[in-house]
């Protein structure tokens, strides 16, 4: 009972403290709000506004009609070029697309010859490169059909592909730059507010004052992690009510209720991590280079940006063992697909696994450190 | 009160203001040249402030001070005199660069006051000779103890030979000894060049008796100037300190009475022990900071312990609270062994620390409130409690103030009440009164007599000051981790037949330094005959300072930089692999390949054409097949928990409708949750799909039929594979490069704001340029070795080769790490804390890098703000040849148009950190 009074209390005080922090209130108002709404918005989208130029050799009405089905937002207005100008402007980077249009191409196409347009794309731009092909290919072969219909008749099979897109049909980036930006939020800042409160005690040389009191470390740290899971659910919960389902018209498909409580296990482990952080650094200013070193991994590698599956499979295992990776797949289920605890409990299972042994390590470490820190 | 001598700093009408704080109020004063000049007060009173105006460190608000003989405020006065004054700021070793063993420090002085290697080396050998410190040439100064910082810290001050020297309390924390041993220091120094004029500040009253000349400091102004003895005959008191008291205004000396200490009734019979320290050692790894120490203390004694700071009291208090588990010994507390785990003992302990160690963030009500519920006081007796603590520690009208907002006085007060609020039977106190004036220290003391006699609390306290030890019942003196000592103080003195206390710990400390090891005593025999050679030959080069630019004091910042650099753990280990290991995270984090897809089929057909379609898709590198799906439910359960990035539906009838040439449709379900992704998806499907008609229809065909009109000869060019890692490794390394040097270099100038050792850049010749410049050296070439690194990185490790001119690439590396430490030292100039030095570089080193230089999306591609930050950005450009000279085999030909950008930006860095930097504080 004393116990679990004592962590109440001291997890009161942590949440006072933060309470009278105005920059780090600041921090986190606006992490869950403007950038989540910037980042989100700024969401490379699959095809924008790609550089395009053509070398039109053939100036004929049809060159003309493919030219100008090239326009923003997925192309930039293509410049018409030289020949001996495609080196050069690939080279420095002015294009990532060069099509070039053989001289006689609309006579040979009409005469049945099947002649051939180059493409050249600058595939060191690889996020523009594949699906740009795409797009060209699908502009080209339009142009060239409409223009041809009656000229000619073509012999296809009659299967038609009807592909729908699940979960965000249009596929818009906003809806995916938003979730994720808001898990990246819920990282940094639990890791953060746990650590710089460790920190914080030790600079201003209140841990000393904890320690000769009547309580013990597993209190102390207890109570750090549970006010700061507190604020961080809550500030999230506003978050993604507010935010992303209101300011950003993100639907969201499941249960914010099953969300809550994955996020909460999540911030059981990133807690405890902010605590373990704490313990290694000295002063607030290491602590934001290893944060730096920490965040950036945790981030990148979760498969909350570029899928997972493409990455080398010593990372993949890696990555296993770091909680968000199974917070970021968590979350894609719940808030995107809908799915229910039927189908997230593995996750679950995972988070709580890591967290604990986060926890215990964290606890481990504050023990053996927490002499040597007054 | 007549001024004697010519004055060397005459001060009219100084006004200082830090925000809302009135730290100097219209300050008038003749400082007598040729004297040592003590300036008394307690903290806080503005000392410091005013001695930092004098010499220039800080800059002049309102008022005129003329140092040596010009307006100080001027600047070219300011750097005439500033080679002829010599300021060693508040704090142990402020303006130390503490991994710096002690030879580096004083040459870096040296350094910076130009003088040459042979004139160096003679300087420094003759000032740790006679400072004693030259056994410890090569120990770093953060090892130093109190006494040989300050030491050390007066050997850097010395090295110039100034003609004023100006110190900012030297004797703080130090213990007697080293204390007498500096001001005998002082004295010899003063005695064989006249010519010096010394400024000295100090809260201990005792020091300031053997001072020439005295001004007594309150609330910013000053209370009196004189003599001692003056000052003494003045107020009709026989002492400084009781003279300091009688000066201050009315109202602050209101209800102070001297402190009688009643006598303690022990009781009859054997007394009840409170501590019995039995053996008592603490080792930190080799060093002993602590050294068998045994003590009992009786109920309701007072007892105090003395001795320097770092000689082992706090640590030895710390375990008898069971804060620290002693190495060897026991404590036991009321008989029980002390253990850290008995909760029980710890409520019969009040603590209160050195350094004010309560929540700033909560209120003082809150602070108590906090403690009485931690140490259990049940929930109807806090409030009781809390007036009661309220009323005796006289805090009822600060109760809902926050404690930053207290003076100094108060908050000890409270640091006091929150230590005794669950009625505690033993009370540890840590220097509770350092830095206190005298008033509030005496009032203090009442509460703890009160304390000790009436609720018979037993008193453990440390100090440094020899009155409040003679207070004490019982007092033990500490030195290096040993007690010297332990008797009544009266006693104590009578033992070594000493008229004071004082004398009596020199003489005891005198001994023990003795029996030390050799070194030790060499240092402390060394420089009590030190032989103080005249410094004066040397001294007219050292008045001739270039005020000019001059590359040695620039290579010195360059060198002492690195070196702390290096020898910092952190920051030297992300110097040299941060970017290596972000590397690793970037290279296989920022894919943007598809590949490994796990997708499968509803085949409502199970006929062989259905089945060959689903094979088709799944022979390519890009698909990885799943057991089939066998209905719309199992279709959406698979994709909802992501396990299927696709699922295809084939119908019922396929084959024989397809054969009869009707239209069929295929389903195709793509998970949309990854946009980009969806989008790879639907390209791969559309064209799978597309060829498999075609190898249908060729197939199937009676006559070779045309199924395209025309065709499209895709060139996939410097990256014929299409693969992601060689595209964007390349890509990575102009974001590495200039997060961790920008990083690295944001964090050098203001962490020696934080620190301290920024005074160096204001009272010393060095100019921002070569301050700035200087500094910025060493994360150059930090810069270019990690350069090296991340390329052999791309090579060997990621396999990406390097096609083009690496010697072009390499001399725009070098320009963009110039820009990129520019920047770093652009953020440090402004900002305040090292740990908003790093958010802001991180905000404008990451974003624009990985967002608008061209890293995924093109910056033609960009819009508005995103454009001109992409255009402007000299990350951009260095994209570009990063890229071009990798991957396109491009060279200077191709590529030279973008140098011009990066050294303009290289430059406008430097220049306008150069601007930005004020060689003042504010």
């Amino acid at each position: 009972m004393d116990t679990l009074l004592n962590i109440f209390y001291l997890g009161i005080k942590e949440i006072r403290s933060l309470g009278r922090d105005t920059l780090m209130l600041f921090i986190i108002g606006f992490m869950f709000s403007a950038q989540i709404y910037v980042i989100a918005n700024g969401m490379p989208q699959s095809l924008n506004k790609a550089p395009i130029a053509i070398v039109d050799e053939d100036q004929s009405p049809l060159s003309t009609r493919i030219i100008n089905a090239f326009y923003p937002p997925h192309f930039l207005v293509p410049d018409i070029i030289d020949q001996y100008a495609t080196d050069p402007g690939m080279d420095s980077g002015l294009y990532t697309f060069v099509l070039d249009i053989p001289p006689n191409f609309q006579r040979d196409l009409l005469a049945g010859q099947n002649p051939t347009l180059q493409l050249n794309i600058d595939a060191t731009r690889i996020a523009q490169a594949f699906i740009g092909n795409n797009y060209v290919q699908t502009i080209v072969n339009g142009e060239v059909s409409t223009f041809v219909q009656g000229h000619r008749t073509l012999v296809t099979l009659p299967v038609e592909l009807e592909v729908r897109a699940l979960f965000n049909p249009n596929l818009n980036s906003v809806w995916f730059g938003a979730v994720i930006e808001l898990v990246n939020s819920i990282t940094a800042l639990s890791i953060v507010l746990t650590g710089a409160a460790l920190i914080r005690e030790r600079e201003h040389g209140t841990i000393e004052h904890l320690l000769v009191m009547p309580l013990n470390p597993f209190e102390i740290m207890l109570a750090k992690v549970w006010s700061m899971a507190v604020i961080v659910i809550l500030v999230a919960t506003a978050s993604i009510i507010f935010v992303v389902e209101g300011w950003l018209e993100v639907p969201l498909q499941g249960s914010l209720l099953l969300f809550v409580t994955s996020m909460s296990l999540y911030l059981f482990a990133t807690t405890s991590l902010g605590i373990l952080l704490g313990t290694v650094a000295r002063t607030m200013p290491q602590l934001g280079l290893l944060l730096l070193i920490i965040l950036l991994p945790l981030e990148m590698l979760s498969g909350g940006l570029t899928p997972r599956e493409s990455m080398p499979e010593f990372v993949q295992n890696i990555m296993l063992a770091a909680p968000t990776t199974h917070f970021v797949s968590l979350v894609q289920a719940i808030l995107y697909r809908g799915a229910d605890f039927s189908i997230v409990w593995p996750q679950f299972l995972a988070l709580l696994g890591i967290g604990g042994i986060f926890f215990f390590l964290a606890l481990t470490r504050f023990r053996k450190t927490i002499g040597s820190m007054v | 009160m007549n001024i004697p001598a010519p004055a060397v700093v005459s001060v009219s009408g100084v006004s200082l203001r830090y925000g809302d704080t009135l730290a100097l109020d219209d300050i008038s004063l003749e400082i007598p040249a040729n004297r040592m000049v003590g300036l008394i007060g307690p903290d806080g009173v503005g000392k410091s402030s005013l001695m930092s105006l004098l010499t220039g460190a800080r800059k002049l608000q309102t008022g005129r001070i003329k140092t040596l003989g010009g307006d100080i405020g001027d600047f070219a006065h300011r750097q005439a005199v500033c080679p002829r004054i010599a300021y060693m700021p508040q704090g142990l070793g402020k303006n130390l660069y503490l991994t710096l063993s002690v030879f580096e420090n004083v040459d870096f002085f040296g350094r910076l006051f130009g003088q040459q290697q042979t004139e160096r080396r003679q300087r420094i050998a003759e000032l740790l000779q006679s400072t004693g410190l030259a056994p410890f040439h090569d120990r770093p100064a953060g090892k130093l103890s109190g006494g040989m910082k300050q030491k050390l810290a007066l050997c850097c001050a010395l090295i110039h030979d100034p003609d004023l020297l100006v110190l900012d309390e030297p004797t703080t924390g130090v213990d007697p000894l080293s204390r007498a041993q500096f001001w005998a220091l002082i004295a010899q120094l003063q005695s064989r060049r006249t010519g010096m004029s010394v400024l000295v500040s100090t809260a201990y009253m005792d020091e300031a008796e053997c001072f020439d000349w005295l001004v007594a400091m309150d609330a910013g102004r000053v209370l009196a100037e004189g003599t001692a003895a003056e000052l003494r005959a003045q107020t009709a008191t026989d002492s400084l300190e009781a003279a300091f008291i009688r000066l201050l205004p009315e109202e602050k000396r209101l209800g102070h009475k001297a402190v009688v200490i009643p006598p303690r009734n022990v009781d009859s019979g054997i007394a009840e022990i409170a501590i019995e320290a039995d053996g008592l050692t603490m080792r930190f790894d080799d060093f002993v900071a602590v050294d068998n120490v045994s003590l009992r203390i009786e109920r309701g004694e007072i007892f105090g312990f003395l001795g320097s700071n770092g000689c082992g009291k706090s640590t030895t208090m710390k375990m008898l609270t069971g804060l620290l588990p002693p190495s060897a010994g026991k404590a036991r507390l009321f008989g029980d062994i002390l253990d850290a785990n008995n909760m029980a003992t710890r409520k019969r302990v009040g603590y209160m620390s050195q350094a004010f160690s309560l929540y700033a963030e909560l209120s003082v009500r809150q602070n108590l409130e906090l403690h009485a519920r931690l140490f259990h006081l049940a929930e109807a007796e806090i409030a009781g409690r809390l007036a009661e603590m309220a009323q005796r520690f006289m805090l009822e009208n600060a109760l809902d103030s926050m404690p930053d907002a207290l003076p100094l006085g108060m908050r000890q007060r409270l640091s006091l009440a929150v230590a005794v609020i669950h009625r505690p039977d033993l009370l540890i106190l840590d220097e509770p009164t350092s830095g206190v004036d005298p008033v509030a220290r005496d009032r203090f003391w009442e509460l703890i007599v009160d304390l000790a006699r009436n609720d018979r609390v037993t008193v453990f306290i440390s100090t440094h000051f020899m009155n409040e030890a003679e207070r004490c019942d019982r007092i033990s003196l500490m030195h290096a981790g040993k007690v010297l000592a332990s008797d009544t103080p009266a006693k104590l003195m009578e033992a070594g037949g000493y008229a004071s206390l004082e004398q009596t710990f020199i003489a005891y400390l005198k001994q023990a330094s003795d029996d030390e090891d050799q070194p030790m005593a060499e240092a402390r025999i060394g420089f009590a005959n030190a032989d103080l050679k005249p410094t004066a030959p040397v001294r007219h080069q050292a008045a001739q300072i270039d005020s000019r630019f001059s590359l040695l004091r620039l290579f010195s910042i360059s060198r002492r930089e690195a070196l702390e650099l290096l020898r910092d753990p952190v920051r030297a280990a992300i110097s040299l692999f941060g970017t290596l290991f972000l590397m690793l995270t970037f290279g296989y984090g920022i894919t943007m390949d598809v590949e490994n897809l796990r997708f499968a089929v509803l085949d409502r057909d199970q006929t062989t054409l259905s089945n060959n379609y689903a094979l088709d898709l799944g022979g390519s590198r890009y698909f990885i097949a799943q057991p089939p799906i066998t209905d719309y439910k199992q279709l959406d359960y698979r994709m909802r928990s992501g396990e299927l990035s696709l699922a295809l539906e084939i119908p019922a009838n396929f084959a024989r409708d397809l054969q009869r040439g009707e239209r069929v449709k295929i389903g195709a379900w793509i998970d949309g949750a990854m946009p980009t992704r969806a989008e790879n998806i639907l390209g791969y499907v559309q064209a799978m799909h597309q060829t498999w008609l075609l190898e249908q229809a060729r197939r199937h065909a009676s006559t070779p039929i045309s199924t395209s009109l025309m065709s499209i000869e895709t060139r996939f060019r410097y990256n014929p594979d299409v693969k992601s890692l060689p595209a964007m490794v390349p890509s990575v390394i102009p974001l590495l490069l200039m997060m961790i040097p920008a990083m690295l270099s944001a964090l050098s100038v203001v962490r020696e704001k934080e620190l301290g050792s920024i005074l160096n850049l204001y009272v010393t010749p060095v100019s921002k340029l070569e301050f700035l410049v200087g500094k910025q050296l060493p994360y150059i070439a930090m810069g270019m070795i990690n350069f090296f690194l991340l390329c052999a990185m791309v090579v060997w490790v990621f396999g990406v080769s390097h096609k083009g001119e690496f010697l072009f690439l390499t001399l725009a590396a070098l320009l963009y790490v110039i820009f990129a430490t520019g920047f770093g030292m652009l953020v440090s100039v402004f900002t305040g804390s090292q740990i908003a030095a790093i958010f802001i570089t991180f905000l404008f080193s990451f974003i624009p890098t990985i967002r608008f230089a061209g890293m995924i999306d093109p910056v033609s591609s960009l819009e508005g703000g995103a454009r001109l930050v992409g255009t402007i950005f000299p990350g951009s450009y260095f994209m570009t040849i990063c890229r071009g000279t990798f991957s396109k085999a491009l060279g200077f030909a191709e590529l030279s148009q973008y140098l011009l950008p990066l050294a303009l930006a290289s430059l406008l860095m430097v220049g306008l950190s150069i601007a930005l930097l004020e060689k003042q504080a504010r």
